[in-house]
């Protein structure tokens, strides 16, 4: 019989996770309780939590300090995440009290600002694991957010929202499309493709802008959609303030989200597309017609991102600027990594990300003595740590990146 | 049913891999077709299966000519396939394997998995081939697997089954078992093709033989009147000398000294459990056993590509248990590694580049910062004539030579250094039999001028025929210390699948 | 040598075009004119855009300068980016690596006063040390963590660029009697001489001599990679990572040794901007030249005179590419554009050779990226 023994691996990640905590004890017990004053978490519009900011330092960093000592003890076996979970949510709430302290800040307008902002994220990341499930790797979903918000910005200026969106899914399936003829078809490397798209798009949408948009503003200008309450979804308190009054952008990520879980992991498509990710010639030698999945699959994935891109003109700011998407895309990417190819994985990263600026921008007015290029920097720190410290080498779908001959 | 296959030519750049090759295979029968690497046999299979057009020639089935675009057709038509290398997506379960390509559905096209795991139970009991659906296909070992492949092909009503080397992976007393299940599947009413270069196995299960060479069929036999000289000589074209010969072995001290050595893997599974053994200046010890019982992790723990969790390892006098890979090759041991193209060769590289792979940085190539080219071209011109490496030019690419001569290229570096040790895994896995008989010699001379070497391979006849011990290893332990003239290879075979002789199973 | 031609050829094929699509673009987006009625028009800009183009970039002494200028900070960029590849990773972190060594460069520069012989190559040595500290960084984090140095190096250019806006209003390094994020002057000694400073009436000819940094960073490129043990080990490691590691070559260690050569070359590039062009920094001192550097090493194929060809053209497209603007009402992104098109066109041999009708082999250049590893 074979004997479970906890390797040298598993030994030397479980110290570093106690560590960690050690850090974020510290952290918390000598900065998060520098400064006074009760720091006001506004609920809703009646309701305000407000947490004395040195106490609740002292609290946290005292729990943090004691489950820094159970993890390196003994660890906390099946709960890990969920330790992992709690105690970064106490370490959050601390630093925002200490932030906010002796002032008081809408709570649930930052969190209402985050699912927002996690659309075009969640977005490009779903086609990023749509492309990269059936085995290419898709590098320019940035190329298709930025794409795709000037077009649809164009054609919601001229002739209406819906159409604008439409058209915005249009140029995201058309530069899926080069993506998908390049390498499928002609097997080029697909990252210079990705690339390639990238400065395309950068390019011609800046010219655009410069040599279309700026002399006729009339292409510019639109009425971007408004949020919608859901009836008794809505009515839950604070809760469903901040997940239920939203644009149908963001209703429109929940269910994709959902739909491409069920998708990838209940359907016949879902389970072909996976196998041609991890093992084409398994799938192949069974009579899935490989090639024609992933052409499919790249044009969905186009499709999707095309509706993130349109994301901000219609959805949020009424117009396009230039590199309107500033690295998104490449934050979305990030997600799919972070969430290891699956949706709601993505999502979730997706979130942190957006939580970060989120909290930037409802905290920059407070004099916490950070440089306010420290806290415009915070997403991406969060970004790298989190890959780094705990995701580390995810496991990528095998087939990833390589094409596939059919003879 | 009736398949032929006639006339098939298909051609690559560069090669014919058939000429004008015609066989027909009926239901109620097993076909052998029996060649060395490269004959063309996974070509001609493959066009069966419908995974290659053929350029000239016919597929007709029952009297009617017929194409086959895509392995689709193929299935449809009741050609089934178990391939060599396994077609299994390593991290789905066995029903989602089995199914895929034929999956059950519900509605909005959900996968029914319930649909599939029973039919996967069906298919199973049917055959005796027990399997559980829910099992992760790569937590499986290859026996196992083999089976999940044959119920694939089964679940789709395959009137003629192709085992594609079969036997490769498998135990002695798992090829009888494997054996069986052919019978039972003739007896079943399908007809079986038997690809293969063991001539034994042929011999025993076969109604029919046909050989193939240089992609063409030079010859049909009998099973029941013909001999393995016979069809050896078919497969190559000239006498082949099936056995080693060998002068008996002269041992004297330790090259090298493994002492309770344990490895535990990054899951925490021990795979390697408390392995003593010694293996002499002078002498061959092989370890025979069935892929996936450690000895990947065993070698890697000598070679020092992974850290031992207990035990030491020894070279001569010298203790290299915490020795990097480098200092290892310094203190005198050479490494011939299982997959040479993964692991062996960098094959972009040129043939003179990976000649000194492993010694570039010696005095000999370089001044520590510096390379000589000059005098690692000259070095590897000597290689190549020395170990009778076929090509013009050393400075073209690795990927130019054949697998036999790639092999040539990695036993040149290995051999040709001052070493104590040589670790050989599968050294001639996949070469063509006048490189396997050169591999062979260069191995025994090695031993005769008193370097101590040890034999990795699942192919027990070269593990018998070159150790002069053989030690056995299961589920990562020891199991067995033989005298190779002394036992047969049945008894070897109880040994590798954890069993002994005179134990009833 | 036939290799090269056709290699030659197909690049020239991938710019013709790269061109004929961007002539394309320019007249259909001329909106006003198309939609009067006015055809001449668009054709008329399309002339002078692309004659533009030429005589910007190599038309006069001052083209031929401004293409020098362009050409050096891309040459050496590219250079980090196709060490990298050469090692089997992707390095998207020039721009980060550019501004960590321009920094450092720019300290050296302005903190101490020696004379120029000594003080040149202090300052750029400075600057290659802290490219070179900052491209390691993802390069140990990949090699302990096995974070993908994709992420982590596009992460760490944002996190440098703000960092570099925050230090240019510190007082250490904030020019006095400046409120925005500019930093002081460097020392006289420490500039990098012009490479026409003989001809004293044309001072607008910035083209200085950190075009032969570029150049011999090339040739050392070059060196490292085909001569020396290391280079060996690199090559071996990007090529097959297994059998690197089977031959005892140590693979982790690599992927450090990489990225710090790599950030060392940005590094350079960062140093010899501000030595040479600027005098000092500013915010915008790397620009976007992360990802054009990596169009360069994708168009070079990573080799060491494909990455300074490359550059070449890239610095000529973007001088170029500023006289167009001046010229006419066409923006520079429409550069952007071309480079896009020539990076796809060139990646896609078998594209150009369907296009152009080209009879014979068209070999594939193979997989830069071999897929996110594990």
């Amino acid at each position: 019989m074979t004997v479970l023994v906890q390797s040298a691996e598993q030994r030397k990640r479980a110290r570093n996770v106690g560590i960690a905590y050690l850090v974020l004890a510290a952290v918390t017990l000598f900065l998060f309780t520098q400064r006074p004053g009760d720091a006001g978490f506004r609920l809703t519009s009646t309701a305000t939590l407000t947490l004395p900011a040195q106490a609740f330092g002292y609290a946290l960093g005292v729990i943090l300090v004691a489950v820094a000592v159970g993890q390196l003890w003994r660890g906390f076996g099946r709960l890990s995440n969920v330790v992992l979970a709690l105690a970064t949510a106490l370490f959050f709430m601390s630093f925002l009290s200490w932030a906010a302290a002796g002032e008081s800040f809408s709570f649930v307008g930052m969190l209402q600002d985050t699912v927002t902002r996690c659309v075009p994220i969640t977005l490009g990341a779903i086609g990023g694991i749509l492309s990269e499930r059936s085995g290419v790797i898709n590098i320019s979903i940035e190329g298709m957010l930025l794409g795709s918000a000037c077009t649809s910005a164009i054609g919601a200026s001229l002739w209406g929202l819906w159409v604008g969106v439409f058209v915005g899914i249009a140029t995201g399936v058309a530069l899926a499309a080069v993506l998908a003829v390049l390498s499928i078809r002609y097997k080029v490397d697909q990252v210079i493709v990705g690339f390639a798209i990238n400065f395309f798009a950068l390019g011609i949408t800046s010219f655009i802008s410069f040599r279309v948009l700026v002399p006729n503003p009339e292409l510019n200008s639109l009425r971007p959609v408004q949020p919608i309450r859901l009836p008794l979804l809505s009515d839950i308190p604070f809760v469903g303030e901040v997940l239920f009054v939203q644009t149908i952008f963001v209703y429109f990520t929940y269910v994709a989200v959902a739909f491409t879980t069920w998708a990838l992991y209940r359907t016949k498509w879902g389970l072909r597309t996976r196998a041609s990710g991890e093992y084409p010639k398994a799938a192949g030698t069974l009579g899935v017609r490989v090639l024609r999945l992933r052409y499919q699959n790249v044009l969905l994935a186009g499709a999707v991102a095309g509706i993130g891109g349109a994301w901000w003109p219609i959805g949020t700011v009424g117009r396009f600027d230039q590199n309107i998407t500033g690295g998104r895309g490449f934050i979305a990417l990030a997600a799919v990594i972070f969430g290891r190819w699956h949706p709601v994985g993505a999502f979730t990263g997706a979130l942190v990300f957006a939580l970060a600026e989120a909290v930037r921008l409802k905290i920059g007015n407070f004099k916490t003595g950070i440089p306010s290029e420290f806290l415009i920097m915070a997403p991406y720190v969060v970004t790298l740590v989190v890959v780094a410290g705990f995701i580390g080498a995810s496991r990528a779908p095998k087939a990833a990146g390589q094409p596939y001959d059919e003879q | 049913m009736k398949f032929e296959l006639r006339g098939i030519t298909k051609r690559f750049p560069g090669v014919v891999a058939n000429d004008d090759v015609s066989l027909s295979i009926s239901t109620g029968e097993v076909l052998a077709l029996i060649g060395e690497n490269g004959a063309g046999k996974s070509t001609l299979m493959n066009v069966l299966y419908g995974l290659y057009r053929p350029d000239e020639g016919q597929l007709i089935i029952d009297g009617q000519v017929t194409h086959f675009d895509s392995p689709a057709d193929a299935i449809a038509a009741g050609i089934g396939m178990v391939h060599q290398h396994f077609m299994l997506v390593p991290v789905f379960t066995v029903a989602e394997n089995v199914v895929l390509g034929a999956e059950p559905t519900g509605a909005l096209g959900s996968l029914d998995i319930d649909e599939a795991r029973r039919r996967v139970r069906e298919v199973s009991e049917k055959y005796n081939l027990d399997l559980d659906p829910d099992a992760i296909v790569e937590d499986l070992p290859v026996g196992v697997r083999q089976r999940v492949e044959i119920v694939k092909v089964l679940l789709r009503d395959a009137k003629i089954v192709v085992f594609d080397e079969p036997t490769a992976v498998l135990t002695p007393s798992e090829i009888l078992e494997f054996f069986e299940i052919v019978r039972t599947l003739v007896k079943a009413g399908r007809g079986v093709i038997f690809i293969t270069h063991k001539l034994k196995e042929a011999l025993e299960i076969a109604d029919r033989i046909n050989v193939l060479r240089r992609g063409k069929v030079v010859g049909s036999a009998d099973p029941k009147t013909t001999t393995e000289e016979a069809i050896a000589e078919m497969m190559v074209g000239r006498a082949v000398q099936l056995t080693v010969s060998k002068s008996t072995a002269a041992p004297e001290g330790p090259a090298l000294t493994v002492t309770n050595v344990s490895v535990v893997d990054p899951d925490g599974r021990t795979v390697v459990d408390d392995v003593t053994f010694e293996v002499r200046a002078g002498e061959i010890v092989g370890i025979a056993g069935v892929q996936g019982n450690g000895q990947t992790e065993l070698v890697e723990a000598i070679s020092g590509l992974r850290r031992v969790s207990s035990g030491s390892i020894r070279l001569g006098d010298a203790d290299v248990t915490d020795d990097s890979p480098r200092e290892r090759h310094e203190a005198g041991m050479g490494h011939i590694p299982e997959d040479r193209q993964r692991q062996g060769l960098v094959v972009d590289m040129s043939i003179t580049e990976n000649l000194v792979l492993t010694r570039y940085h010696s005095g000999e190539f370089s001044d520590g910062m510096r390379m000589s080219w000059p005098k690692a071209r000259e070095k590897a011109k000597q290689l190549v004539a020395d170990y009778d490496i076929r090509t013009t030019d050393p400075q073209q690419a690795a990927s130019t030579l054949s697998g036999g001569n790639q092999q040539k290229v990695i036993v040149a570096r290995e051999l040709s250094r001052d070493i104590r040790l040589a670790v050989a895994s599968q050294p001639t896995r996949g070469v063509d039999v006048g490189s396997i008989e050169y591999i062979h010699a260069r191995m025994v001379e090695e031993r005769d001028a008193g370097t101590g070497i040890l034999l990795v391979s699942t192919e027990l006849d070269e593990v018998m025929a070159l150790s002069d011990r053989v030690l056995v290893m299961y589920r990562g332990r020891i199991v067995a210390d033989l005298d190779p003239k002394k036992v047969s290879h049945m008894d070897v075979g109880l040994y590798m699948a954890g069993s002994r002789p005179g134990v009833n199973a | 040598m036939k290799s090269l031609f056709a290699s030659l050829r197909y690049t020239l094929l991938a710019v013709v075009a790269s061109l004929v699509v961007g002539a394309f673009i320019i007249v259909i987006t001329d909106i006003e004119a198309l939609g009067s009625g006015d055809f001449g028009k668009p054709f008329a800009t399309l002339w002078t855009a692309y004659t533009s183009l030429f005589t910007g970039s190599f038309g006069s002494l001052r083209a031929i300068s401004n293409t020098i200028t362009g050409a050096t900070p891309l040459m050496l960029a590219g250079l980090a980016v196709s060490l990298a590849f050469k090692a089997g990773l992707f390095n998207i972190g020039a721009t980060g690596q550019m501004l960590a060594g321009g920094m450092t460069g720019l300290w050296v520069g302005f903190a101490f006063d020696l004379p120029g012989i000594v003080h040149v190559p202090l300052a750029l040595l400075a600057g290659a040390i802290g490219g070179a500290l900052f491209g390691a960084f993802p390069g140990v984090l990949k090699a302990r963590t096995g974070a993908h140095e994709v992420i982590t190096t596009i992460m760490l250019n944002n996190i440098a660029a703000f960092t570099v806006l925050w230090l240019l209003k510190t007082e250490a390094f904030k020019r006095e009697g400046r409120s925005d994020a500019i930093s002081k002057f460097v020392s006289d000694g420490a500039r990098l001489p012009r490479l026409f400073g003989f001809l004293d009436k044309r001072i607008d000819l910035l083209a200085h001599s950190g075009f032969i940094v570029a150049v011999a960073s090339v040739v050392l490129f070059w060196w490292i990679l085909n001569r020396t043990t290391i280079g060996f080990e690199l090559r071996a490691t990007g090529l097959n990572q297994d059998a690197a590691k089977y031959a005892g070559i140590r693979t982790k260690t690599m992927v450090v040794v990489a990225m710090a050569l790599a950030g060392a070359f940005a590094g350079l590039a960062g140093a010899s901007e501000v030595l040479g062009l600027y005098g000092f920094a500013s915010a915008s001192l790397a620009g976007d030249i992360g990802f054009d550097a990596i169009a360069v090493a994708l168009l070079g194929r990573s080799s060491p005179l494909g990455t300074a060809v490359s550059a070449i053209l890239f610095g000529a497209l973007q001088a170029g590419g500023r006289q167009m603007q001046v010229n006419t009402d066409v923006p520079i992104d429409l550069i952007v554009v071309l480079r896009a098109l020539i990076v796809m066109f060139i990646a896609a041999p078998l594209l150009v050779k369907a296009i152009f009708r080209i009879r014979g082999e068209a070999h594939s250049y193979g997989q830069t990226f071999r897929g996110w590893g594990g």
